[in-house]
């Protein structure tokens, strides 16, 4: 569905991705983890169109997207949340959501005045489809709020309900967890599986949260330094050395991975050894 | 007669409220839904102004025109030459944030305002142009001021309503989504910067009617009679203390703070002459002070923006 070759984004001398190539699966949720700094949400960033790679090629349902811009992108069907929750913060958590869907006759200035009937008709729809969305969220008590008033987790879902009012095919999801108390985490995480399961979207997510990522994602891509570390099953990811290194750093790594895994139980067994001498 | 006299003074004023409500009203398409900080309202009146008067005075032989075109053509023609102005100038300015199209579009209508100055062919130059017609102009003076404020009333209302139109429709929504989160409106899939140019031609157009209706009133205008600490700040004050986002609070503002402006003036011109000219200062200070004020206790101005419960469609 996407397939990443090659991405280079640099800003003046630093690289901040570096050599990223990539490849999703339709239905897949992808999982993209890495320590801070690895280049994810810039990863995201150039994927949705809000920055130009520097150098390599984005091709999306076979089709070449590199110079495409984010509202292009949108109309193919490839929606981005934020990792800082971008509301609108003055219009409702309703308005919000109805702003979203594509082919709204109401947008042109003209229309309102010449097409008036086909405006009306299409705000109907859009509404219904709105209510819909703000009641698979569990959010249609704050539909006439305004967005900005909003908890840090009612925004999160306010994020993700954006993407279900288009024919999105590949959602990116910024740490839809961050900030979320786990009451409501669960419920995203529930709304996430509904959404790849019943309405077919194809997900990418960047998260921290390892319990989530586990519970959701597969494959697993760990990113460090602007590159893919490694791609695999959440387990592979979790106890590659590789993956503890670039999280904690060499020594620290080793300290870490010898309180809890086989793999380095050897090491262990070498200190104890050691000690023992 | 004292009576008489005030009752004029009424209708004048009410003649340039509803002119100031005009350049509220589009400053509030470009600023309170949009999020565009023009400060060169003055510039867009101004090229509405003298379009309009130059196409419908009389013949001149120092500059070119008059070609005493009917007046309705004339404002017509103001809206449309100040959109078209606006066009280029959107689609270089409206690259820059909020601080940096400041001051272009101030720099803006410093050129139109030295332009006007220094083009004696086109614009007259300092001597200005007039003979510029005036609809109902032959009538005894009470009653063309009154038909004046009549069609003024009526060029508001319909703004008004065109206005309030656009905002409640879908068009309105993704507007004020755009000021808000720009980053967020293009994911969404939404042209911003097509959509800044919209409202910024838009807004542009009605300040060049408001320019229009101005030039007319008057019968003539010079590069003097258009003054950016009115036209364009105090235009920026109406809307921030009526309620920026709010077209009835653009209307309110325009009122309440014109008619401060004035009544003060009425005021310092009572003083001795030697106090007067000081007093000219006070005015300004107050209009600063009031906004202050408003910006400390209401920022939202005494409208605020409008909280749509359960929108059943536009309009």
């Amino acid at each position: 569905m996407l397939e990443l070759d090659n991405i280079v984004k640099a800003f003046g001398g630093f690289h901040a991705v570096d050599g990223c190539s990539l490849k999703v699966n339709k239905g897949e949720i992808l999982g993209l983890v890495g320590p801070n700094g690895a280049g994810k949400t810039t990863l995201f960033n150039v994927i949705a169109g809000a920055l130009q790679p520097t150098s390599g090629k984005i091709t999306f349902l076979g089709e070449d997207v590199t110079p495409l811009s984010t509202d292009a992108l949108f109309h193919k069907g490839l929606v981005r949340t934020f990792q800082i929750p971008h509301e609108f913060h003055r219009l409702t958590v309703l308005e919000n959501l109805m702003m979203v869907p594509p082919a709204q006759p109401g947008e042109n200035l003209f229309a309102n005045w010449l097409n008036w009937g086909a405006v009306r008709r299409r705000e109907e729809e859009v509404r219904q489809l709105a209510m819909d969305t703000l009641a698979f969220l569990e959010l249609t008590h704050v539909a006439d709020e305004r967005a900005g008033n909003l908890s840090g987790g009612q925004k999160k879902l306010l994020e993700l309900g954006r993407t279900m009012m288009t024919n999105a095919k590949l959602v990116l999801l910024d740490e839809p967890a961050a900030g979320v108390n786990r009451t409501l985490l669960r419920k995203l995480e529930e709304k996430i599986q509904i959404l790849n399961r019943e309405r077919g979207y194809t997900f990418i997510l960047i998260e921290h949260d390892m319990e989530m990522i586990e519970k959701l994602c597969h494959p697993v891509v760990c990113m460090a330094e602007g590159r893919v570390l490694i791609e695999g099953d959440f387990h592979m990811v979790r106890s590659d050395p590789r993956v503890l290194e670039a999280y904690l750093g060499e020594t620290a790594a080793a300290r870490e991975a010898a309180s809890h895994d086989t793999v380095v139980e050897e090491v262990r067994g070498e200190e104890l050894r050691k000690e023992d001498i | 007669m004292e009576l008489i006299g005030l009752a004029n003074y009424a209708i004048f004023m009410g003649i340039l409220i509803g002119i100031y409500a005009l350049l509220s009203l589009a400053l509030n398409i470009q600023w309170g839904f949009t999020g565009l900080f023009n400060a060169g309202v003055a510039g867009f009146f101004a090229i509405g102004a003298y379009t309009s008067a130059i196409l419908t005075s009389t013949p001149a032989l120092n500059r070119m025109g008059g070609f005493e075109w009917p007046i309705l053509l004339g404002w017509a023609a103001a809206m449309l030459v100040a959109a078209m102005i606006a066009w280029p100038i959107g689609k270089i300015c409206l690259r820059f944030r909020s601080d940096y199209l400041a001051i272009a579009t101030i720099g803006v209508a410093e050129i139109f305002r030295l332009i006007i100055k220094s083009e004696d062919w086109l614009t007259g130059g300092s001597r200005g142009i007039t003979g510029i017609p005036r609809p109902f102009g032959d009538l005894p003076y009470v009653q063309s001021q009154l038909a004046y404020l009549a069609l003024v009333v009526i060029a508001v209302l319909v703004v008004y309503l065109l206005v309030e139109r656009q905002l409640k429709a879908p068009w309105g929504r993704m507007m004020r989504a755009i000021r808000d989160n720009e980053a967020a409106a293009a994911a969404m899939g939404k042209q911003v910067e097509a959509r800044r140019l919209q409202a910024f031609i838009f807004g542009s157009a009605i300040m060049g009617l408001a320019g229009a209706l101005f030039v007319h009133f008057n019968r003539s205008i010079t590069p003097e009679a258009i003054d950016p600490m009115i036209a364009t700040f105090l235009i920026w004050i109406m809307l921030i203390l009526g309620g920026s986002g709010n077209n009835r609070g653009a209307i309110l503002g325009a009122a309440v703070i014109w008619i401060i402006w004035s009544v003060s003036e009425l005021l310092t011109d009572r003083l001795p002459t030697e106090v007067a000219i000081q007093a000219k200062y006070i005015r300004i200070f107050i209009i600063g002070l009031m906004l202050q004020l408003v910006l400390r206790f209401r920022p939202e101005g005494i409208l605020p923006e409008e909280r749509k419960r359960n929108p059943v469609g536009p309009g």
